[in-house]
């Protein structure tokens, strides 16, 4: 009863506190400067963007003029844009499946308990402190095709006859940037795998050892359902990130060898930067955030489906 | 390489009954032995080709471990490229990127973990919405407002931009440690007559050190990492970040790798010490607490 009293006492000092608060605007005022940052940082150069993207903008020269949707018609048949397109749709899906199947493994491993897990889990996050840019050098050095340490290795094992020049031949330019992003992002999605698998109580798997589970069925039956929502919001970043990836392309590449890596994102920045077109550049940019957007809302979608199962 | 040593030991001094590792405990060890090489070998190879001569660099057979060693890579970049005008451009802006966030995403976590918001997850959801903006999608206009503003080569555009692509980690993070500090706290302090900033600076704040440590560490890689922005909004040396400096390293003839694996030692070193200083306070405040020892 005495409890209940000094809350109710409380309660009331509360409500007169707020009465009389010196704070008449409220709290509101408090959030004032981050949302002021954020929106006219993000926000209002979205919409911006998206009013240039209906203008024939360039800085080379003063023209500047309404022209409806030429620019979106000019995208649809402008073939370096498909070329991007479809090496972008190509990067997203592979880095997105290896990084989380690789991910998904990794997170298994270092639920077990083993001396010096936290040594391993440490050294994982040295490829994610290290900037992007460090990386693609990095990269650069390491599959660099004449003296480069992977073709070396790759040669000393057998399974390469001659060195390979890796992000110099249209083949293979590709596949070594999504080993690159494979490198420096699995880390990152296996620990926020490791996060969602440690929130699976232990009674139920020892429940289904109990039952005579065996490992594999533990994992398929018991962890891997409980772990879906997790494994699709950290695919969902992981998505979202890969389709808008720049850095590691502009340095290793800048788009080549012939165009073979150039993504929407590189493209976007040439337009805007190398040609000063504005206008086309907004265009381009603008189908990339819808495009996000819309990942984003199926994803969303598909999560929220997946949890009312989990959840039932 | 530590890893290396606890399976030796594993195997060396079994427990009280003599048991020979599992078949599935050796499978662990020598995957998390995997796991080690593959995320520190690429850049302890970095390192590695930082100290060794041009003249090893481009022989037929690289070495592993260097011999011999020099320091003439990072001689030329200090020298010759005046490295340094980079690290100073990037230190100012990141540290006062960092400082900005902190103030204003902590304030903003503090009313909206603790003060009456009508509406805060609404808030919280078009902060979240906003985090996962593409980049490139406002480049192209900011650069147009800031060539109107005159800002372009100036740290004042980085640092803005940076801030507002910092505050929404700063604020999810923080709201969600703030949460956890009990309530009682805040009302203690109302009783006895204190504003809501006084309470935050005095008590909620000084009682979320570590969070705001973490937070501001998390700020603080993503602003000295930043690439695309620093490339579009400055052209001079005199304004360029690290990640442009080392993208703008190439020789006339060659590639200078010793050069740039150097430059990467000097900026990324530091910041691998602090991670692995840090290591559990990241771990949890990137995956919000959820990873335990």
């Amino acid at each position: 009863m005495a409890v209940a009293e000094v809350q109710n006492h409380e309660t009331t000092l509360k409500r007169k506190k707020i009465r009389f608060s010196p704070w008449r605007p409220g709290p509101f005022v408090l959030l004032v400067p981050a949302l002021a940052s954020i929106g006219a940082i993000s926000v209002y150069p979205v919409l911006l963007g998206l009013w240039l993207s209906f203008r024939d903008t360039t800085l080379a020269s003063p023209t500047d003029t309404f022209i409806g949707l030429d620019n979106y018609r000019q995208i649809v048949s402008d073939g370096q844009f498909w070329n991007a397109w479809v090496h972008t749709i190509q990067f997203t899906t592979a880095s997105t499946l290896l990084e989380t199947l690789f991910g998904l493994m990794i997170a298994l491993v270092l639920s077990e308990r083993f001396r010096g897990r936290g040594i391993v889990r440490a050294a994982m996050l040295v490829p994610w402190a290290i900037p992007t840019v460090v990386t693609s050098k990095m990269f650069g050095w390491l599959f660099d095709g004449q003296n480069g340490i992977v073709n070396y290795l790759l040669r000393s094992v057998g399974l390469l006859q001659h060195s390979v020049n890796w992000y110099g031949s249209p083949d293979f330019a590709l596949a070594t940037i999504v080993i690159a992003d494979v490198w420096k992002t699995t880390p990152f999605i296996a620990l926020l795998l490791l996060a969602g698998l440690q929130t699976i109580p232990d009674s139920l798997a020892e429940a289904s050892v109990i039952d005579g589970a065996n490992a594999w069925q533990r994992f398929w039956y018991v962890r891997l359902p409980l772990l879906t929502p997790t494994l699709l919001i950290a695919s969902m970043f992981r998505a979202l990130d890969a389709f808008r990836i720049f850095d590691l392309v502009y340095v290793l590449t800048g788009g080549g060898p012939a165009d073979a890596t150039e993504v929407l994102s590189t493209f976007t920045y040439k337009n805007l930067f190398s040609a000063l077109q504005v206008g086309y550049g907004s265009t381009l940019s603008t189908i990339m955030f819808i495009t996000e957007m819309v990942i984003a809302m199926i994803f969303g979608v598909f999560l929220l489906r997946k949890m009312r199962e989990v959840g039932q | 390489m530590s890893n290396a040593s606890n399976v030796r030991h594993f195997q060396q001094r079994p427990p009280l009954v003599f048991t020979f590792p599992s078949w599935d405990r050796v499978l662990i060890y020598l995957c998390a032995l995997f796991i080690v090489c593959w995320s520190v070998g690429p850049f302890l190879w970095q390192m590695s080709t930082s100290i060794q001569p041009d003249r090893e660099l481009m022989s037929a057979t690289p070495h592993i471990f260097p011999y011999p060693i020099t320091f003439e890579h990072f001689v030329n970049i200090f020298s010759g490229k005046s490295f340094h005008r980079y690290i100073i451009n990037s230190t100012i802006v990141t540290i006062t990127t960092t400082f900005l966030c902190l103030l204003f995403g902590s304030i903003a976590a503090y009313a909206l973990a603790r003060l009456d918001i009508r509406g805060r997850f609404a808030f919280l959801g078009f902060i979240l919405g906003v985090s996962m903006f593409p980049q490139i999608a406002i480049v192209g206009p900011l650069y147009v407002l800031g060539s109107n503003f005159g800002w372009l080569d100036t740290y004042r555009v980085l640092i803005v931009i940076y801030l507002a692509l910092g505050l929404p980690l700063v604020t999810w993070v923080l709201f969600g440690y703030f949460r956890s500090i009990p309530k009682t706290i805040d009302e203690a302090a109302r009783i006895d007559g204190a504003r809501p900033l006084t309470i935050f600076f005095r008590i909620i704040l000084p009682m979320s050190l570590p969070a705001v440590v973490t937070t501001g560490l998390l700020c603080f890689i993503a602003a000295w990492n930043e690439f695309m922005f620093a490339l579009a909004f400055t052209s001079d040396v005199n304004h360029q970040t690290v990640p442009v400096g080392i993208a703008n390293f190439t020789g006339l003839h060659y590639v200078p790798w010793g050069d740039i694996a150097a430059a990467s030692v000097v900026v990324t070193l530091p910041l691998v010490i602090m991670v692995l200083i840090f290591q559990q306070h990241i771990i949890s405040g990137l995956t919000g607490g959820a990873v335990k020892e």
